[in-house]
């Protein structure tokens, strides 16, 4: 069982040794001449300006927390949307209600960040 | 088809689930919300219990073996919602003095209660899961509430992380059972227990399930994040953690090792356990004498208390899971009376919880300094309260599955106990108060107070009433 998996665990191995060897020979072998110019982050590109480490202001994260609310729905309505001809054969009216009763909690969530004043961008 | 109909069957879990929406609903639309809150809160909370109580002996699988109501389960639900609801009462005043009076405050609370009824009643490993992060995330949340305190922020964070990290072990654990159980059915675990135990892949996958769970009732290698959490944390809210927070882990510890408990099988976690007891008991106990503040004295002798019941599980018998469902139900009411009292005598930010503030309260608030005496002589376990009976079931259970040095460790702990708990009890008759501090009336607070007192009292001089409950409920 575990022996068929030899050849891959020998293919990871070259992999991970040939790559290793020629990232080092050619920092070992190669001519190292550094500039200003050369060594800066875009060598060709436009001149880096300011920190790299910018605080990002809190409102983004709240926009990005209130798209997985959109998300989550999507991502339950649509195998629901597609499978709902089966299950209402099947259910009857109850494969209807639990997606109401699911939208209407999830909606209500996002009028409680509304009122909140979330949304407010200032 | 059935799911129709069964869902009714759910009636507490709904009111529960219903309120949190409701509750949303009345934040939003009013401004009066912290007014009319808590008292919903309560309401639901009691409704949730009384159901719960006179349904106890309605025993019943749901949902194709996923769920439980009924039974074991139902006195869980009666420990969550009507310890919350004695929390919620003492919190009304607490928040507003502490200036976080958030509605969100009630709303976290009751999503956590049905996290943790989720818990109780789950026959399923994902059950489990779902409730213990609904329990766990609002905990986070709770600990944090109030942003603008340096001890609640910190204490938020040192759970979240710890305890996300305690849950990364249950998520393994869980994967381990159901690779080599092929279910996450719990009562197919259980029924094929003995044969999957010989299976070193399942003992590992349970290993780490209960670790992540001794992680959650603070047990002793996996306590570092106690003290902290509880010193850091509002006061109200400790009062909630430590207690229905413990009894929701230990409720999934009880039906995760149920086979080693209603059938004759050798129980292999019995060393472990026996350890981390006598470990949790000790380090609890004799750690809590150096503590000068109330909340992270109380802090450590809810290690030791986890220690004890972690007394009953080593000894894996049917007496054992009512020793420690009882222990969880005396020491609910007495550690909430306790942090009551703390929350009442606290200043408005987070002064007076030196034990030097208790001296001579008793000529300030007689009545505070008697039901204090009362918690500590409950905690101490001292014959007239619960917690003396709690812990005499639990250490008979071990007697009698030949423990009996587990349990002279416990007594011998709970004698050293005794030191620290008295030592409250001095300063606050047989001293002379040194600190001016004003206590805030507050008739709610006092309340929850009394009526913790009171249960603490009638578990403690009747505990039959709720022994024989428990007995009779386990003999299925």
């Amino acid at each position: 069982m575990i022996e068929q998996y030899l050849p891959i665990i020998l293919v990871l191995v070259v992999a991970a040794v040939f790559a290793a060897a020629i990232v080092f020979s050619s920092r070992l072998f190669g001519p190292q001449q550094p500039s200003k110019i050369k060594i800066m982050p875009y060598e060709s590109g436009k001149d880096p300006v300011g920190s790299t480490h910018e605080r990002v202001s809190i409102k983004y994260y709240i926009v990005a927390m209130m798209f997985i609310i959109f998300d989550i729905e999507v991502i339950y309505l649509y195998p629901w949307g597609v499978e709902f001809r089966n299950l209402y054969n099947e259910y009857g009216f109850f494969a209807f209600w639990p997606m109401l009763v699911f939208l209407i909690v999830l909606e209500l969530g996002f009028l409680y960040i509304y009122k909140k004043g979330a949304l407010k961008w200032d | 088809m059935t799911a129709n109909t069964e869902i009714f069957q759910l009636l507490p879990h709904l009111v529960i689930g219903v309120g949190i929406v409701l509750s949303v609903v009345i934040e939003i639309s009013t401004k009066k919300s912290e007014s009319i809150l808590p008292w919903f809160t309560i309401l639901i909370f009691v409704f949730a219990g009384a159901h719960s109580i006179i349904n106890v002996y309605d025993y019943q699988i749901l949902f194709g073996g996923m769920y439980a109501i009924g039974g074991v389960t139902a006195i869980f639900n009666f420990i969550f919602t009507i310890g919350a609801a004695i929390m919620v009462l003492n919190a009304v005043d607490y928040i507003k003095k502490s200036k976080m009076n958030f509605g969100e405050f009630y709303i976290l609370v009751q999503s956590s209660v049905l996290g943790m009824m989720l818990m109780a009643g789950a026959r399923d490993l994902f059950m489990i899961f779902i409730g213990l992060e609904l329990m766990s995330i609002c905990f986070y949340v709770l600990a944090g509430i109030n942003r603008s305190r340096m001890g609640n922020t910190e204490a938020a964070l040192k759970y979240f992380l710890l305890g996300a990290f305690a849950t990364g072990f249950i998520v393994f654990g869980i994967a381990l059972i159901y690779g080599t159980a092929k279910s996450t059915s719990i009562d197919q675990i259980v029924f094929a227990y003995e044969y999957f135990i010989t299976d070193v892949l399942f003992l590992t996958g349970l290993a780490l399930f209960v670790i992540g769970f001794l992680f959650k009732i603070a047990a002793f290698p996996f306590h570092m994040w106690v003290p902290d959490v509880y010193q850091g944390a509002a006061t109200p809210v400790t009062g909630l953690m430590s207690t229905t927070g413990k009894a929701a882990a230990f409720s999934v510890l009880i039906i995760i090792l149920s086979a080693v408990f209603t059938q004759n099988i050798t129980n292999n976690f019995e060393i472990l356990f026996a350890v981390i007891a006598t470990l949790s008991m000790l380090y609890g106990s004799i750690v809590a004498i150096a503590q000068d503040n109330l909340k992270r004295m109380l802090a450590y002798s809810s290690i030791a208390h986890a220690g004890y019941m972690t007394i009953g599980l080593a000894a894996g018998n049917i007496e054992s899971v009512s020793g420690i469902i009882f222990y969880l139900t005396a020491y609910a009411f007495m550690n909430l009376g306790a942090f009551g009292v703390i929350a009442l005598i606290e200043g408005s930010n987070e002064e007076n919880l030196d034990i030097n503030s208790y001296s001579g309260l008793n000529s300030k608030s007689p009545i505070l300094a008697g039901f204090m005496a009362l918690f500590m002589f409950a905690l101490a376990g001292i014959p007239p309260m619960a917690g003396f009976f709690g812990k005499y079931y639990v250490f008979v259970a071990s007697i009698k599955a030949d423990l009996t040095w587990l349990a002279i460790v416990g007594v011998f702990s709970s004698a050293i106990s005794v030191y620290f708990y008295l030592r409250v009890v001095v300063y606050m008759y047989f001293k002379d108060s040194t600190s001016s501090i004003i206590i805030k009336n507050s008739f709610t607070g006092l309340l929850a107070v009394i009526i913790s007192g009171l249960l603490v009292l009638v578990f403690g001089i009747l505990p039959d009433t709720l022994f024989s409950i428990i007995t009779s409920v386990l003999s299925y």
